[in-house]
């Protein structure tokens, strides 16, 4: 229907602008927890240094935020820019999450940012307490409704396609709101946001104690990010475990890709810990399996078998053959045809409606599609392995190092011999881009392992673009990179800038650089 | 507990309230960013007009992003043809804007002039693009846009983007940029002393006829120069939302007629014209605060001009007068409406409570002494 190019430069275009806003997000969700709890000591003990670090790691926020914000209006524009019969077909569900997000996240994180910044002196203690409290409330709560959207493009539930005004419409707010995945994945992102927090504020206060500046500071700092990071690194890899297990009911074939399982193996299925992934042959080379674990992940029990993916793209075929007899009774709807019968036999096929829509990348004429059409469209629906695979291999392989070292730093603080340990600190230096690389790739195994859809079985990729051309998309790519690699630029240097400075950047005369200044 | 036909104008009308929070709000923060440049020649004049929005820009800017969310949410049909239709306007909209967080945050953040005077046109373009273009866009809206929709609801745009620079569309850009910038003024005005507040009198002096002149000359050029559409046949006020389902021609009766229909209507444009004359009265003497509020009843009035003028339109297609969008039929599913409704009924309150909270806290006027005093802390 448009050409392969369009469809691909909207989803290049998406992907590109949605990882690199994915760059700020976390940041701003471990950071504004972190905020809370540091003030938090300060409220309670009075100390001042605890203020300072509020104040000098909000700074560090602030430099983030402003492009967490940039590059997330990006992103309410582009749906419908780019994905203009996305918007349509599906507006009815991913529009009011969105409104939702905007009334009771946007609102409330972007009203007390300034407070934050700004409403020291004229707030009381306490007060100021709860505005930062309010702003990590509010930033959390974003990733809860824009995760619930995205859980619904996973897994797409509570809602019906209704062939009148052609679009799927919401049945079930509450099977939408407490959809297994959506609430799944909110946590385990939200607690690698709490993560990234975590490793910055780690890795940046192990500089300054190598270095041998600002030592109260650093060390305060270190520990309040080993043992929150601790807490939040379990919690994501418990809940990327639950991941595994929920995607099993409900995304065999994501799954399925991510472990390069190509046939249906006897219950209870191994788990494939390294191997190269064969496309074109259908297997995998040099598979290193582990027995029972796989079973054990995506089905909880040692005697269903997890389906290869051979034996998924079969049950594609069928639902691509149903898909088809519901989009020639839809014609025949949409066309005045006011018969029960058409209705009742739409009905009962209209789940599968999506299915036939994926015949439209090869044909127009979705009735009559031949065999071969339907051949090809079916193994549409298996995703390219390789880079499944071994993305979610470095993001777990991320994942497990960060436990490694936020488990060492947690151990040392509580015996305090955590400034002794050189090796511990030059680590957590070298390690800060981790929850980055984890963050991204955990996001591409997510939305590349939905392909072919935008919307699971209900409404493929190729579908869901607007009607632009190659131009019109070149036009916009162009903008972006250009806006986004100067606005990178600007925002490292800041950021390396202020790390320099550390808590020196606040003027208070209690820091090292000011020390040094105040001594000539 | 609503039917379909009142929550469809239950939202419309709740659209309106976001929209004009947003023009009303985001509005003074366009026109700061538009005069900055200009009021103020010394760095520290600068800080202490981009500190008058410095602690409230980034929760005003939520309402347009919520402008956006509930068209999604509640008109998903608009919001696909809008947004892919003027593609490149709404990008440029966006790039525009992008010069606003990291401009405002950034700038002081290093002492080199060079640096400072670039994020000042930063803030300077990301403050008047978007009114511009705005401005354009809601001449298309009345003009009509070319767009048609296929039987699978799939939208199409048979223009081009220069062609949405018509002269009547331009006009309406140039209002716009008037617009915000004269009720930026004011609010300069209202928490400025001195230099700063003396040059933001002597802006709404000069900006007031200019924009009461370019008002009028819009609402001329409407009712004498452009067609309505008018809806001949349609499926009812409570159907499915399917905008195939009527029949519109090109040029009904037109927009006089329109307003003549419902007499009440004429309010709106009343009310626009004469806010803006006693905001530019009171702005030229003492009034602060009361001029402002004029200005705002200009905004008021103005929005409410274009959405009764439209109504029941909401896009009007001027290749393919069927495929316009209608409230009635282009609208969300009445359930997710009515969910829509209560969370908004819910969260609108608490919103505008704790905006004021943190207006109350920041408010007064911003001065060079105390820009000096928090040099290492505010913007």
């Amino acid at each position: 229907m448009f050409g392969d190019d369009i469809v691909m430069l909207s989803r290049m275009q998406f992907g590109l602008t949605a990882l690199y806003h994915f760059l700020f997000v976390p940041l701003t969700l471990g950071m504004t927890f972190i905020l809370g709890i540091m003030e938090s000591v300060y409220v309670m003990t009075g100390k001042e240094v605890y203020k300072d670090m509020t104040k000098f790691w909000g700074k560090l926020f602030g430099i983030n935020f402003a492009m967490g914000v940039t590059t997330g209006l990006t992103l309410e524009f582009q749906f419908g820019t780019n994905w203009a019969y996305y918007s349509h077909y599906v507006g009815d569900i991913f529009g009011p999450l969105l409104a939702a997000e905007g009334w009771m996240a946007f609102f409330l994180e972007s009203t007390f940012v300034g407070l934050f910044f700004f409403g020291w002196d004229k707030l009381s203690k306490t007060q100021h307490l709860v505005v930062t409290w309010l702003l990590a409330v509010g930033t959390s709560l974003s990733a809860l409704w824009i995760l619930i959207a995205n859980g619904w493009m996973q897994h797409p539930v509570g809602a019906e396609f209704n062939y009148e005004t052609l679009r799927m419409e919401m049945t079930s707010f509450a099977d939408v709101f407490f959809n297994p995945v959506a609430q799944v994945k909110f946590v385990h992102t939200v607690a690698a946001g709490y993560v990234t927090g975590s490793m910055f504020v780690l890795g940046i206060s192990s500089w300054y104690l190598l270095n041998k500046r600002d030592i109260g500071f650093a060390r305060r700092s270190f520990s309040i990010a080993s043992a929150f990071g601790l807490a939040s690194i379990l919690s994501v890899i418990v809940l990327g475990d639950e991941s595994g297990y929920t995607s099993g009911e409900t995304q065999k074939i994501k799954l399925a890709a991510i472990e390069s399982e190509w046939e249906t193996h006897p219950a209870p299925a191994s788990f494939t810990v390294l191997g190269f992934p064969d496309q074109q042959n259908e297997k995998t080379d040099f598979a290193i399996k582990i027995p029972y674990v796989l079973g054990l992940i995506a089905t909880r029990s040692i005697d269903e078998d997890v389906k290869g993916l051979k034996d998924l793209r079969e049950e594609s075929v069928q639902r691509i053959k149903n898909g088809m007899l519901a989009y020639g009774e839809l014609q025949k709807l949409r066309a005045g045809d006011t018969d029960p019968a058409t209705k009742q036999a739409f009905d009962a096929r209209k789940a599968d409606l999506g299915y036939g829509l994926l015949l439209k990348k090869y044909t127009d004429n979705v009735v009559d599609a031949d065999a071969a059409t339907v051949a090809k469209a079916a193994n549409d629906t298996i995703p390219k392995v390789a880079p499944l695979f071994w993305t979610f291999r470095i993001m777990v392989a991320c994942g497990f190092t960060m436990l490694f070292i936020f488990a060492m730093s947690f151990y040392y603080c509580a015996t305090r011999v955590a400034d002794q340990k050189r090796w511990l600190m030059r680590m957590a230096v070298w390690c800060i881009p981790l929850p980055w690389i984890a963050a991204e790739t955990g996001w591409f195994v997510a939305e590349f392992g939905r392909q072919p859809w935008t919307i699971s079985g209900i409404l493929p990729t190729h579908m869901s673009v607007s009607s632009l051309s190659a131009d019109q998309l070149w036009f916009s790519i162009g903008g972006f990179a250009l806006f986004y690699t100067v606005l990178l630029i600007i925002e490292m240097y800041l950021m390396l800038k202020y790390v320099r400075l550390g808590p020196s950047s606040l003027h208070t005369g209690r820091y090292c650089f000011e020390q040094t200044a105040a001594a000539h | 507990m609503f039917d379909y036909e009142t929550i469809r104008v239950i939202w419309w009308v709740l659209i309106g309230v976001v929209g004009i929070a947003f023009a009303l709000t985001e509005g003074f923060d366009f026109g700061i960013g538009t005069l900055l440049p200009f009021i103020g020649k010394t760095d520290l004049e600068r800080r202490v007009i981009i500190n008058t929005v410095g602690a409230t820009w980034e929760g005003n800017q939520v309402w347009l992003v919520l402008l956006g969310g509930a068209i999604f949410a509640i008109w998903p049909a608009v919001y696909a043809t809008l947004f892919s239709g003027l593609y490149a306007a709404m990008l440029l909209v966006l790039f525009a804007l992008f010069f606003r967080p990291a401009g405002f945050d950034y700038r002081s953040k290093l002492e080199n002039p060079g640096w400072r005077n670039a994020w000042d046109w930063a803030l300077f373009l990301g403050g008047t693009l978007p009114p511009v273009l705005i401005g354009v866009l809601v001449g298309n809206l009345i003009l009509g846009l070319p767009f048609h929709l296929d039987q699978d609801l799939r939208t199409f745009y048979d223009g081009s983007f220069w062609a949405l620079l018509s002269p009547f569309a331009l006009l309406c850009g140039v209002t716009g940029l008037l617009l915000t910038t004269f009720h930026g003024a004011l609010f300069l005005k209202w928490r400025s002393e001195d230099v700063i507040h003396d040059r933001a009198v002597l802006a709404v002096e000069f900006l007031g006829p200019m924009l009461i002149a370019a008002l009028s000359a819009v609402m001329l050029w409407v009712f004498i120069g452009i067609d309505r559409p008018e809806i001949t046949q349609m499926a009812g006020t409570g159907a499915p939302s399917n905008p195939l389902h009527k029949t519109v021609v090109g040029n009904g009766a037109g927009w006089i007629e329109h307003f003549m229909q419902y007499p009440w209507m004429w309010s709106a444009p009343l009310a626009g014209l004469g806010g803006f004359a006693m905001a530019w009265w009171m702005g030229k003497g003492e009034s602060r605060m009361g001029a402002f509020l004029f200005s705002s009843v200009g905004i008021v009035g103005i929005a409410l001009s274009v959405g009764f003028a439209l109504f029941p339109f909401l896009l009007i297609s001027s290749t393919d007068p069927k495929s316009s969008l209608t409230l009635w039929d282009a609208s969300s599913s009445h359930s997710t409406m009515v969910l829509a409704f209560w969370i908004t009924v819910i969260f609108l309150p608490i919103v505008l409570l704790y905006t004021r909270f943190v207006y109350r806290i920041i408010w007064g006027s911003v001065t060079e002494a105390a820009v000096l005093k928090d040099s290492h802390t505010l913007y």
